[in-house]
């Protein structure tokens, strides 16, 4: 460390009476960085999840009746109406009071991924909304079966249209798997908490943790965008 | 030698001790909904207005929306702590949950205020009417079409998010539900309880604000 450093340091550290110990988050690294590769994976695997059961609630929304319709907007409606922590919890103990025990990365896997499905629904909504009703007829009529007229006309452009919000809820899925430590998930807050709870150095541990998490959606945005720019050419 | 536990199922008595939970989930919902608006209004229009301001509090809002909300209490506890202030645990959560409004609040604001026409603005200055006077009676009412339903959404967010305010040890219903869990063991009726508690507000609410949207188009 340089002089100039030093001497920062140690002003800061008189300022709060406090010394930071770093390398005692240097030390649980490798547990920290478990811990942000299950973030990771949660976050891309309830998205995975929640684009395709939140394509299924958009398309059996439009219909506008039928069961398929009902059990969609119940679907849709419970899942923003009410917090993820909740959404969490009944995966874990309210099917565990009922017998079904579940891992908690089940829990927390299966409940975002119904969380986004809803939320991703509203914004599929929104862009098939804005996809002229002529598309479908028009690629029906060049011979293409419904689900060929999907994937190949329709999805493409929603996918186009809906792009910025469809970012945005892939970093909220980031940020919600945070609240896995609540079921004792060793995901990266799970694990941060783990750790810190040996030396009680929390703010050292859960600063760390917030840069990882920074990192973690400036990847996800960047590795989505870079996805994207290829698509459009 | 046998242990009795004073009260292990559910009591009457125990619905006080919800009700404490769900007003403390309401009023800190209310307090920091009222301050995350205000500086959300206040950061969303020096946004619009100046390129300068709005480069400046960038990272600001880059970082509070790519950092969850429960790493961002914690952080705050505990670095309060390490430098000395005692803070109330309901003023900490109020300060960390009206910060992340405000960043929402401010996109709000200023994507209504960028819809607004900038002829509109021209003319209206061109009428003589001064710089506030055409915020106030053009800009500001027509923004707030715009924006209305939006901001409706961020507060129902607001209350969804305070949920998570128990990390740092205030007892909002989530928590207060989650003591009587762990003491009666009945989840799942307490569960459907605070599923309840939460759809009761967000969906009406929800719902209005959409039909309030629509009457106030134009």
């Amino acid at each position: 460390m340089g002089l100039r450093a030093r001497a920062f340091h140690k002003r800061v550290a008189l300022m709060f009476g406090y010394t930071f110990y770093w390398s005692l988050v240097w030390d649980a690294w490798p547990e920290l960085l478990a811990g942000a590769w299950l973030t990771l994976q949660l976050a891309l695997l309830s998205m995975v999840f929640g684009t395709v059961f939140g394509l299924w609630l958009a398309l059996v929304r439009q219909r506008g009746s039928g069961g398929a319709y009902r059990v969609a907007s119940v679907w849709v409606e419970l899942a923003r109406n009410t917090p993820v922590l909740f959404q969490i919890y009944i995966m874990y103990f309210g099917l565990g009071s009922l017998g079904i025990q579940i891992s908690s990365y089940a829990s927390v896997l299966i409940a975002l991924s119904f969380n986004n499905a809803g939320y991703l629904a509203e914004i599929f909504r929104g862009g098939l909304a804005a996809i002229h009703r002529q598309q479908m007829a028009a690629a029906r009529s060049l011979g293409l079966n419904a689900l060929q007229s999907y994937t190949h006309v329709i999805f493409p452009q929603l996918l186009r249209i809906v792009f910025y919000g469809f970012v945005t809820q892939m970093v909220w899925a980031l940020l919600n798997t945070s609240l896995g430590m609540f079921v004792g998930l060793h995901e990266l807050s799970g694990a941060a908490q783990a750790a810190q709870s040996v030396s009680f150095r929390s703010f050292e541990f859960f600063f760390i943790t917030a840069l990882i998490y920074y990192a973690l959606a400036k990847v996800l945005e960047a590795g989505a965008y870079l996805a994207f720019s290829r698509r459009r050419t | 030698m046998q242990f009795v536990l004073s009260a292990p199922g559910l009591h009457w008595s125990d619905g006080w001790f919800l009700l404490q939970g769900a007003l403390n989930t309401l009023w800190v919902t209310a307090v920091a909904g009222t301050f995350g608006t205000l500086a959300g209004c206040v950061l969303g229009w020096m946004r619009q207005r100046s390129i300068a301001l709005r480069v400046l509090t960038t990272p600001y809002i880059d970082v509070v929306r790519s950092v969850p909300l429960v790493i961002q209490l914690v952080l705050a506890n505990s670095f309060l702590s390490l430098a000395g202030f005692t803070f109330d645990t309901f003023w900490l959560c109020v300060m960390v949950l009206s910060s992340s409004m405000a960043v929402v609040t401010s996109e709000v604001v200023r994507a209504g205020l960028a819809s607004v026409p900038a002829n509109f603005c021209r003319s209206a200055r061109s009428l003589g009417m001064s710089g506030l006077q055409e915020f106030i009676h053009i800009s500001a009412p027509l923004a707030l079409r715009t924006s209305f339903a939006a901001w409706v959404g961020l507060l129902l967010g607001l209350a969804k998010d305070s949920a998570l305010v128990s990390v740092v040890g205030y007892v909002e219903y989530m928590k207060s539900s989650q003591i009587l869990i762990t003491r009666t063991n009945e989840a799942l009726p307490l569960l459907m309880g605070v599923g309840l508690f939460y759809f009761v507000i967000c969906y009406p609410v929800s719902r209005l604000s959409v039909a309030l949207e629509r009457r106030m188009a134009l």
